[in-house]
């Protein structure tokens, strides 16, 4: 923000090498390694690199519980079920739950693509439903946290369904993800609210950080999205189907 | 104040990246429905979470747009992770036997 002209000239430097030197020239470049990519959205990598890690970490140690877990697992498929219309269907929610995210995720892709394309009513609308869906996700898990603790009696330090250490997967793995997404939505609407008011056409400076508006931090929240609905892949895989 | 080259694709591809993301949640959750067990479980979950996470990242996240500096600076430290889980599944092994042998005693 300070010196625009300075961290945004190599941006577009014509001269770029591609492939493996493109590597090399770009890391010892003088400035910046990151061309064409705008520092925000470079930082916002760079955060979901640790948000990788954190993730990482949680599914290793619920991998490391139920490995060494002597009691039996608890059977997530049966667990997750629900009873509609006299059938009991496995995992339902989660499935359902599942589509939501994918079709937020896919909303988001458009939201951010009409925002390069200016337009800013279609941009509006589409972040408006990706929080929504987003909203109606975390609701979902609010049903299924509070099934899973009055009905089948999970606690953290144990359950009558099996290994004790299930609960305090769950609640860690799921509740440290529906933080994320509720984050998520949060940032959403107020992406959605700037590009309503015109702020991101008009670069009106924002309100935390002085930086003039650009359709840019559409993208960048994008990248944050579509990270929570990545995480969800891994932990439906691995905790949900497992 | 517009100056870097903004990720800028037809829509079509997004739309048939999010069916084929449908397709294959719908995939993984049969796996369950279908209640299949043993390897075929496992590598047919492992496959499908891989092929959605890699077309998140690709399509989505755009990365395979964005020049391989980036690519590698973010894709690579993941990697680490392999190694970690290497550790602790023989942690988790050693635990799992010890506890066998010294609480399940009686049982055995």
């Amino acid at each position: 923000m300070l010196h625009p002209a300075v961290s945004t000239s190599p941006l577009h430097s014509p001269e770029l090498e591609p492939g493996v030197k493109g590597i090399v020239s770009d890391w010892s470049a003088d400035q910046q390694s990151f061309k064409k990519v705008p520092w925000g959205k470079a930082m916002m990598w760079i955060f979901l690199v640790s948000d990788t890690f954190i993730f990482g970490i949680f599914l290793i140690s619920y991998m490391t519980a139920r490995m060494s877990a002597t009691d039996p697992w608890p059977h997530s498929s049966e667990i997750f079920a629900l009873t509609i219309a006299g059938k009991s269907i496995p995992l339902v929610l989660i499935a359902l739950m599942t589509f939501i995210l994918i079709t937020s995720s896919g909303t988001m892709a458009m939201a951010v693509n009409f925002g390069y394309r200016k337009n800013r009513k279609v941009t509006f609308i589409l972040l408006m439903i990706t929080a929504l869906l987003g909203a109606s996700f975390v609701g979902m898990q609010a049903f299924e946290w509070t099934k899973l603790i009055m009905e089948e009696g999970v606690r953290p330090w144990g359950n009558p369904l099996g290994a004790a250490q299930f609960g305090s997967v769950f609640f860690m793995v799921t509740g440290f993800h529906g933080t994320h997404v509720s984050i998520g939505v949060i940032f959403l609407i107020i992406v959605a609210v700037k590009v309503y008011r015109g702020d991101l056409d008009n670069e009106r400076p924002g309100f935390l950080t002085g930086r003039k508006g650009n359709y840019e931090i559409v993208e960048i929240i994008g990248l944050y999205w579509h990270f929570v609905d990545l995480v969800w892949v891994f932990i439906f895989a691995f905790f949900y189907l497992w | 104040m517009s100056k870097s080259d903004n990720q800028q694709h037809p829509i079509a591809i997004y739309l048939k990246i999010w069916a084929l993301l449908f397709v294959l949640s719908a995939a993984s959750y049969m796996v369950d429905y279908l209640n299949l067990q043993g390897y075929l479980r496992w590598s047919l979950i492992i496959i499908f979470m891989l092929l959605k996470a890699g077309l998140i990242v690709a399509i989505f996240m755009h990365m395979m747009w964005e020049r391989l500096a980036l690519m590698y600076a973010i894709m690579i430290p993941p990697l680490l992770l392999l190694t970690f889980i290497g550790i602790a599944s023989l942690e988790a092994d050693h635990t799992f036997f010890t506890r066998s042998v010294f609480f399940l005693k009686n049982l055995i």
